[in-house]
């Protein structure tokens, strides 16, 4: 028998090790660098403590009975910007998620096109897109509705890719073999594998949105966000703890409901 | 063999539930669209002011790149430094939330803390923060320290939650103290859970640090807002340029770390 | 169009399968297949016999062009398919079916709309999403159902099947396109041994039946001599052995898989 000679086990090979040694050393590094210039006055920290105990103070005893008549439409309103806006990304995740598959589209210049549409659209931030829309379509829901679309396309186009590339190509290869049409092939062969996935995804951007419908208001695009912004420039803050306890509300009962039915149909 | 004759079969059960959603959904589209006042025409008339916006951002005007490098600079300050503190604070924050670890009396005050943190969009605190201590980089770092302490010990309470407990019972069993009952019988099971929320948070605070300077919280987004309301559209142009290549070479880093600690 | 009389003889036109100096190579100066020429016709099948890697899955791939040839032809009832590309490639694949080792079916559709997958090629996208197939195409794939023994799960999803089952609605599939060819790439490899022998009779029995000739990839010699009259032996990118499987000798089965071990 050869000599085998004994070796040690370690579960990560050594480049490994570095690689993550390396990772973290360069984050410390990051860190204290920024600690050292970033421009924070120590005094503004030490007053903090009060400043907030101050805050909180103000924004009680809550103006519940504000809420019928100044809340409640809005809230409403926040919510059909949240549901509208992301059917309107859904419809146009849809090809754009298509073009950046690269199984079903070849070209890669489509890919990456598509690609870069979809990183766009999740590298801006909703509330920038906000501002941009509020001064394209004017202040109101049209801008949040656009708003929460464009801003979704990303998350929901990407996840659909994702959800695209990893298809099972079996049954694409038979429906080729059998002379299926592109789209034949697109609509019996991608779609029945990724269609849960796709309705999962739905609700979990929806979820999110409702939170970023909450706050877009702030620059203008309608919902709660507008009175709240009111509210904050006026400091009513009896009426601010208000709001933000409708907020909280709301988007908690839209998570348990995002839960319920993915238990249901999982 | 049945009487029926193979054509009296119908081929195809209809989907009724799945007809029924997209019908729902379609009715729903149409109710909200007149609720919000969003029409066709009106996105229309828009667009021909969204063609106005975007002639006026070309050409893109990097000229005053010294503002902007600083402020990226400052952004990425805040990111890091909110991560740092977030990630540090989520570590017993979610240990303490879990309830197969901690006693109900504990695990309720800190799961309503993340869901405090959680529910609220960064700009909320970043609002409240920029009252308290003031307007600059600290609100935003304080803003998203809780916003990190949201996402990451939510998760990481789950996590933790879904571990096998057979470890701990034998740590307990042997006697040992609380605190290497943690570090030997729970950590290894998710902490390769945890840097991947972490590294996942690094890259969220860095893409919401651009933002809440729009209220007054540091970074880039204060530059943003101003330029908008300048009119500075070429100058705004390049901020959204420069912010997008940002966070897609953070989108990547992060990709390449979370290779790393597979 | 009666496919289903077994008096195909002579009535109509001859299906056949015709593949000429076909060649195909992945890396330059690397042919897997060298120069590979055969014909099949009418009621016969054949089994192609070959170690793994040989090429094939590149061959019967080749037929249908889901891996192009580098040179060569194959005419399908004297139609040249190599040289055909996009919708008239499209059109000639229809006359082409397959039956794959992984039965490739649509997991999540019943086994009513798998059957019907074979008829993809003849409608409209539009028609095939709401389902709205010619009422001869749905009564067609209930007889067929019916004769392989699945006519009561019609309704059910394909991933409730075994894999027997799953394989018999492959075949359906396949039988639907009405095919002038029908090419089967190790139907048998995932399953046990008893329902390897049902679906190759299946399979053998259809290709009589209906006059269709049938090519199939197979590494179980044995399964290849009870069922077909025709041998192909595939080794080094070329054909080694073309006759009846009785006559496979020790030597040939040699030349085709190497090493003496297996043979015992």
């Amino acid at each position: 028998m050869n000599e085998i000679k004994p070796q040690r086990w370690n579960r990560f090979t050594f480049g490994e090790r570095m690689l993550r040694f390396g990772v973290f050393l360069g984050f410390a590094l990051a860190l204290s660098v920024s600690l050292r210039t970033v421009e924070v006055i120590p005094e503004f920290l030490y007053d903090a403590p009060t400043q907030v105990v101050d805050l909180l103070t103000r924004m009680y005893p809550l103006d519940l009975a504000y809420y019928p008549k100044g809340i409640h439409a809005a809230m409403m309103e926040t919510l059909h910007i949240a549901s509208l806006g992301t059917l309107l990304a859904i419809v146009m995740a849809i090809p754009v998620g298509i073009m950046a598959a690269n199984n079903i589209v070849h070209l890669p210049i489509f890919n990456w096109f598509a690609k870069l549409i979809l990183v766009s659209s999740r590298s801006v931030n909703s509330l920038v897109w906000a501002l941009l829309f509020v001064a394209v379509f004017g202040p109101g829901a049209l801008a949040g509705t656009v708003c929460i679309g464009f801003r979704s396309v990303g998350f929901v186009g990407k996840l659909f890719a994702e959800a695209l590339e990893e298809a099972d190509p079996g049954p694409i290869e038979a429906l080729t073999a059998a002379g299926a049409s592109w789209p034949s092939i697109f609509l019996k062969g991608f779609w029945p594998q990724v269609a849960p996935a796709f309705w999962g995804i739905f609700l979990f951007r929806w979820d999110i949105n409702v939170r970023e419908s909450a706050v877009i208001g702030l620059v203008g695009a309608g919902g709660i966000g507008m009175v709240l912004d009111t509210a904050l420039n006026l400091f009513f803050w009896d009426r601010v703890s208000v709001i933000l306890l409708s907020i909280f509300v709301v988007v908690i009962l839209a998570e348990l409901l995002v839960t319920s039915i993915r238990k249901r149909i999982i | 063999m049945s009487e029926q004759t193979l054509s009296d079969r119908v081929a195809f059960k209809p989907d009724w539930p799945a007809r029924i959603g997209w019908l729902l959904a379609l009715l729903y589209a149409l109710y909200a669209a007149d609720y919000l006042d969003v029409s066709w025409s009106r996105f229309v008339a828009g667009l021909s002011n969204g063609a106005d916006f975007l002639g006026e951002m070309v050409p893109v005007d990097f000229s005053r790149w010294r503002l902007l490098v600083g402020n990226l600079v400052e952004t990425v300050e805040i990111a890091i430094i909110a991560s740092a503190f977030g990630i540090f604070f989520s570590l017993p924050v979610g240990l303490l939330a879990a309830r197969n670890l901690m006693p109900p009396w504990v695990t309720w005050p800190f799961r309503t803390f993340i869901a405090l943190c959680r529910s609220f969009h960064p700009v909320i605190f970043a609002i409240l923060f920029v009252k308290a201590v003031g307007f600059g980089p600290l609100a935003g770092i304080l803003t998203l320290i809780f916003a990190s302490i949201g996402f990451i010990g939510k998760l990481f309470a789950e996590a933790i939650e879904e571990i096998s407990l057979k470890p701990l019972e034998a740590l307990r069993a042997a006697g040992a103290p609380f605190s290497s009952v943690i570090i030997y019988a729970v950590l290894p099971q998710v902490l390769n859970r945890f840097i991947g929320f972490s590294s996942y948070q690094l890259d969220a605070n860095l893409r919401n640090s651009t933002m809440v300077g729009i209220v007054g919280a540091g970074g880039i987004g204060g530059t943003l807002f101003a330029a908008f309301q300048r009119f500075d559209y070429d100058f705004l142009a390049a901020i959204l340029i420069s912010i997008i290549a940002l966070v897609m070479v953070s989108e990547f880093l992060s990709v390449q770390v979370k290779k790393v600690f597979q | 169009m009666s496919s289903h009389s077994a008096a195909s003889l002579g009535a109509s036109p001859q299906r056949s399968l015709r593949i000429e100096n076909l060649r195909k190579e992945y890396v330059r100066g690397k042919p897997i297949l060298k120069d590979i020429s055969f014909e099949v016709k009418g009621h016969s099948s054949v089994a192609i016999i070959g170690p793994s890697g040989t090429g094939k899955s590149t061959l019967i791939r080749c037929v249908n062009k889901l891996i192009p040839p580098t040179s060569g032809t194959v005419f399908v009832s004297g139609e040249n398919i190599t040289e055909l590309q996009g919708k008239k490639l499209r059109k000639a694949r229809r006359k082409i079916g397959m039956v794959f080792q992984e039965f490739n079916l649509v997991e999540r559709l019943s086994v009513m709309e798998n059957v019907l997958c074979g008829r993809l090629g003849y409608v409209s996208p539009v028609r095939a999403w709401f389902r709205k197939y010619p009422q001869e195409d749905i009564d067609r794939a209930f007889e067929l159902l019916e004769s392989i023994g699945l006519l009561e799960f019609y309704r059910q999803r394909a991933d409730s099947l075994s894999g027997g089952q799953r394989q018999r609605v492959g075949i359906a599939r396949a039988v639907m396109q009405e095919p002038h060819v029908l090419l089967a790439d190790e139907p048998t490899s995932s399953l046990d041994p008893k329902t390897s022998v049902e679906i190759m009779d299946l399979l053998v029995s259809l290709s009589e039946v209906h006059g269709i000739p049938l090519i199939i990839n197979i590494h179980n010699v044995e399964l290849a001599k009870r069922f077909t009259s025709r041998v192909i032996g595939l080794s080094g990118g070329i054909i080694v052995y073309d006759g009846h499987p009785d006559q496979l000798s020790d030597s040939d089965l040699l030349e085709i898989y190497g090493g003496e071990a297996w043979l015992k």
